[in-house]
């Protein structure tokens, strides 16, 4: 009977060799994709006790850190000035994930990102808790405390960019919230407090500045201006700019929200003043192909700062005559967020190049090593440096004499649009502002939009409620 | 000189020799071991062994009539079992220490146990089996000592922690208790062959009691489990060592007839088919495990046995094939109509398809790649987040804490002890005690094999317990008596043996030239 025992135990060899090698297939397999799974709480609990890298504004302002907690965590996730740097940080929380730059920047900031790898392998060496990376982002604390402030209580967002780089200088979006609470190591209350800020209907937890888009008014009279001048035409066209419009194919009248100073104004004239006829007649002259390419090419229906999740803006498909002519105006379906108005102006201010936005300018090892900086990029050229140079004093017009007097800064010579804009009759209208300044060397571009604008529907009050805000944020950045 | 390693020499020529042929080691015929009778010339030849004459040399030095005594290696026995005292009582030590951050209050009493135990175990060995294998039984203490400390890890994580160590300590003393009565009271193997049908019969009769309703309950899905009074009880445990010895005895008895051959396929003998009564009876037993208990495992487990056994006693392959063929059929059968089968083969194939549903077996895989390569260190993981971490789940706690390395090295000591089995097996002179060694071993491997198989997801899971690890008192008790069965057999095997008949010198002439 030896030789069948033989043979049994020369199975039993093979099983136990199986068992083996299985167990080193596991390690060397799958061991990296069932740490990746999102059910593995070793994974999420480990992850969430770890001394995360800090994010930094500029100046090393850090505005996420990371400190030693006693509980069953080790560390915990800190946002000093926390509703104020929101937008830009997002939370790290246990039950309702990350969003921010704690999301898009994860495995930098817990250090398992792969550039980290010997890093890692020197701090297991010397037996130290592993450190993330830090991020550091381009805001100006100082910018984005203006922007804060100025908008107050009022439900709105603020972008600020600087025209020659892309960089975002200040993101502020109200009603904002406190990471801090999503972020505690207390888990239920953390929840909780996450389902109440989910549920409010001020929606605190959007990022309006990105992540939203709105009806821009009167601002997208800066895109059609650009389009009419790409077209062959100059500041000094005379175009129709009669009390009401008929637009084509319909019965109804648009009529104009002020005074255009007679029928037959320049384009100057018709922006100074935000003359919704004149720009309709402007935009039924260009067409909708050229309109839409213009939009295009200053960013409309191209995600942004995906950093942030930006959303893209829109501009409609297949209008008929009256669309075209509201589309011309940013009324019917147009949507923009503020960061797409800031990149408009940011253009035009920039002599017609449009920069990538982009908010973290360089990740940071532990020893201060960087990982990975971030280089300007051009996106698009949407204008001609001459026609770009036209559009600027054309705005620069509109602070100095026209509807955005409001966001004039003495000594600077600042360029701006106002607009204010109604996405359905029954709610208030959305004010909006975007400046750059100074004209000739522009050091900054802002959008800002106020929500439910607690005036009557005229165009008066992008200039009243929006410019006087952007005049801040542009004063903090121009130092002044 | 390399020192004789030679306590597994029996004095039966033929097997002896074929190993010894097997293993290329033939200078291991050293003077010192055969002094006693060995002619004088003997010491002075010696060195030509190596030189190229040695064959002729050999093959004279087992044909001298002999007495072997071999080595009892009881101290060798003895250290080992303090080594894994060590090894356990350190684990435990450490856990405490990672978790509560010293020593608790109970470890004194809890190391008095083990050391008591374990010296209990290996005064009646020394007594009654002085003999038997030595590194079997240190074996068996590391592996018991590692599951409780395993246990009284996760009893920790509960707040209060549970008393589930204590428990499986007083299962342990119940074990050793049965293996001391294993070695002292039976002593010998050979007359349980005489009771061939009763044992079978009970065995039989203990592996369907789980269905007998009032009796039977189900737990974890599977109808695996009586339940006397406030206990409950696995009978398949007990079962598999009855049919085990049951097995061993019916088959050297029809062997013969159960080897003659019926047609042959694809050059394969296949048995007659009026011989094939037991093999489909064993089957249909199974298939009935796996479908009325829901136990995949047990099912595989006997199923195996009995056809690894069959094939063993008739050296017939065609017995395996047979066999192999019948289960595949009756896994297959299983699947496309029990849901339990689905959800088990689901869980292996895909099981990250269903989070829910294979919930278990994910969080298994889940502590076992948190654990890596060298483990998060005892009581630093985290294996109360798999459910069953102290029964079923086990390996995947070892896997998690000692890393993948420390379940190797618990998967390596299991082939240890099976490999010592196999090899009391090779080394047995009578069919029965050869069988039934061969047997226990196989079903151990068999059973080591299929839960930590599945708990890796080599195979799909099934209910078995891992021998000596699982919390569980039917499991724990019961592989303690397959120690001592396996203790016993090897004690006969290696004991020298009273009178040596004179063996015909031309049938050991096959040793052929070693150089």
């Amino acid at each position: 009977m030896n030789k069948p025992i033989r043979r049994v135990a020369f199975v039993t060899m093979v099983m136990f060799a199986l068992l083996l090698g299985n167990g080193t297939y596991m390690m060397i397999f799958r061991q990296s994709s069932l740490a990746a799974e999102p059910q593995n709480r070793r994974v999420r609990d480990a992850e969430f006790a770890q001394n995360r890298g800090s994010i930094l504004a500029a100046g090393k302002t850090e505005i996420a850190e990371t400190e030693p907690s006693k509980d069953r965590f080790k560390y915990q996730r800190m946002y000093p000035r926390g509703e104020l740097y929101a937008p830009v940080t997002g939370y790290y929380s246990y039950d309702h994930a990350r969003t921010g730059l704690e999301s898009t920047y994860n495995t930098q900031l817990a250090g398992t990102d792969d550039a980290l790898f010997v890093r890692r392998l020197i701090d297991l060496a010397t037996n130290q808790t592993p450190q993330g990376a830090s991020v550091q982002t381009t805001i100006i604390p100082a910018a984005q405390a203006a922007a804060a402030q100025s908008l107050g209580n009022q439900k709105g967002a603020v972008v600020a960019l600087d025209p020659k780089t892309g960089a975002v200088l200040a993101m502020v979006t109200s009603p904002s919230f406190d990471p801090n609470e999503i972020a505690g190591h207390d888990i239920e209350a953390a929840g909780k407090a996450y389902d109440r800020l989910a549920g409010e209907p001020t929606r605190p937890l959007s990022n309006r500045a990105a992540r939203e888009i709105y009806p821009p008014g009167s601002t997208f009279k800066l895109v059609t201006a650009a389009a009419a001048l790409a077209d062959g035409k100059t500041p000094d066209t005379v175009v129709d700019a009669p009390a009401r419009l008929k637009l084509p194919g319909t019965n109804t009248f648009l009529p104009n929200s002020s005074n255009c100073g007679g029928t037959k104004i320049t384009i100057t004239q018709a922006l100074k003043i935000s003359c919704n006829t004149a720009f309709a007649n402007l935009g039924l002259e260009v067409g909708q192909d050229k309109l839409r390419a213009q939009a295009d090419k200053f960013g409309f229906d191209q995600r942004h700062l995906a950093d942030l999740g930006g959303l893209a803006s829109q501009f409609p498909d297949k209008l008929d005559g009256a669309q075209l002519a509201l589309s011309s105006i940013g009324q019917f379906d147009v949507a923009a967020s503020p960061l797409q108005m800031a990149m408009v102006t940011a253009a035009i201010a920039n002599d017609g190049v449009l920069m990538d936005p982009y908010v973290v300018s360089m990740v940071q090892a532990p020893d201060l090593k960087p990982i990975q900086t971030h280089k300007p990029v051009t996106l698009s050229q949407p204008m001609t440096a001459a026609n770009a140079k036209l559009l600027q004093q054309m705005m620069v017009a509109v602070v100095a004499e026209g509807t955005g007097r409001n966001g004039s800064i003495p000594g600077v010579t600042v360029g701006g649009k106002t607009g204010t804009a109604q996405s359905d009759p029954t709610r208030k209208p959305f004010a909006w502002f975007t400046s750059f300044a100074p004209a000739g060397d522009p050091k900054v571009a802002v959008a800002v939009i106020v929500e439910d604008a607690p005036i009557p529907r005229q165009d008066i009050a992008g200039g009243r409620l929006a410019a006087p805000i952007a005049r801040s944020v542009m004063e903090a950045v121009l130092g002044r | 000189m390399r020192r004789p390693d030679t306590w597994w020499q029996t004095v039966e020529p033929a097997d002896a020799d074929a190993q010894r042929q097997a293993d290329g080691q033939t200078e291991r015929h050293t003077p010192q071991r055969y002094s006693e009778t060995k002619p004088e010339a003997e010491p002075e030849a010696e060195p030509k062994s190596h030189a190229g004459a040695g064959a002729e040399l050999l093959s004279m030095t087992i044909a001298v009539p002999m007495t072997v005594i071999p080595r009892k290696r009881r101290g060798v026995e003895l250290v080992l079992i303090l080594f894994a005292l060590v090894i356990a009582l350190g684990a435990y030590a450490i856990v405490d220490f990672n978790v509560i951050g010293g020593i608790s209050p109970r470890f004194p009493y809890l190391a008095g146990g083990c050391v008591g135990l374990a010296a209990l175990a290996h005064i009646a060995v020394r007594w009654r089996l002085p003999y038997a294998d030595p590194v079997i039984l240190p074996c068996v203490i590391v592996l018991n000592g590692l599951g409780l400390t395993m246990i009284h890890r996760i009893d920790l994580i509960n707040s209060p922690p549970t008393q589930g160590a204590r428990q499986q300590l007083i299962w342990t003393a119940l074990g050793v208790i049965l293996f001391i009565l294993v070695a002292v009271v039976l002593r010998d193997h050979r007359p349980l062959q005489g009771y061939t049908y009763t044992i079978g019969l009970s065995g039989i009769i203990l592996l369907l009691l789980p269905l007998v309703p009032g009796i039977g309950i189900a737990k974890f899905g599977a109808q695996i489990w009586i339940h006397v009074g406030p206990y409950s009880f696995q009978p398949a445990e007990a079962a598999k060592i009855l049919l085990s010895i049951a097995f061993a005895s019916y088959l050297v008895e029809k062997k013969d007839v159960l080897a003659l051959a019926g047609y042959r396929v694809l050059g394969l003998d296949l048995p007659r088919a009026r011989d094939l009564g037991p093999i489909l009876l064993m089957w249909l037993l199974s298939l009935a495990i796996l479908v009325f208990q829901r136990d995949l495992g047990t099912s595989l487990l006997f199923f195996g046995l009995f056809v690894m056994m069959l094939y063993v006693s008739t050296e017939r392959p065609g017995w395996v094939v047979l066999g192999t063929l019948l289960f595949g059929a009756g896994a297959y059968f299983g699947y496309l109509n029990f849901d339990h089968v689905k959800v088990r083969v689901g869980a292996w194939l895909h099981p990250f398809s269903d989070y829910d549903a294979y919930y278990q077996v994910i969080n298994a895989q889940f502590g076992m790649a948190w654990g890596g390569l060298l483990g998060t260190g005892l009581g630093l993981g985290r294996p109360g987040l798999t459910p069953l971490a102290r029964s079923d789940f086990i390996a995947a706690a070892i896997g998690e804490e000692l890393g993948m390395t420390g379940l190797m090295a618990v998967i390596m000591i299991y082939a240890l002890i099976v490999a010592r089995g196999l090899r009391t097996a090779l080394q047995c002179r009578e069919p029965f005690g050869k069988l039934l060694a061969a047997g226990l071993s196989f079903a151990f491997a068999l059973q080591v094999f299929t839960i930590i198989g599945g708990v890796t997801r080599l195979l799909p899971l099934t209910g078995l317990t891992t021998p000596f690890m699982s919390q569980g008192g039917s499991s724990l008790i019961c592989n303690w008596v397959v120690v001592g069965l396996l203790l016993v057999i090897s004690h006969h095997v290696r004991k020298p043996v009273a009178t040596v008949t004179e063996i015909n010198s031309a049938e050991t002439q096959f040793v052929r030239a070693v150089s």
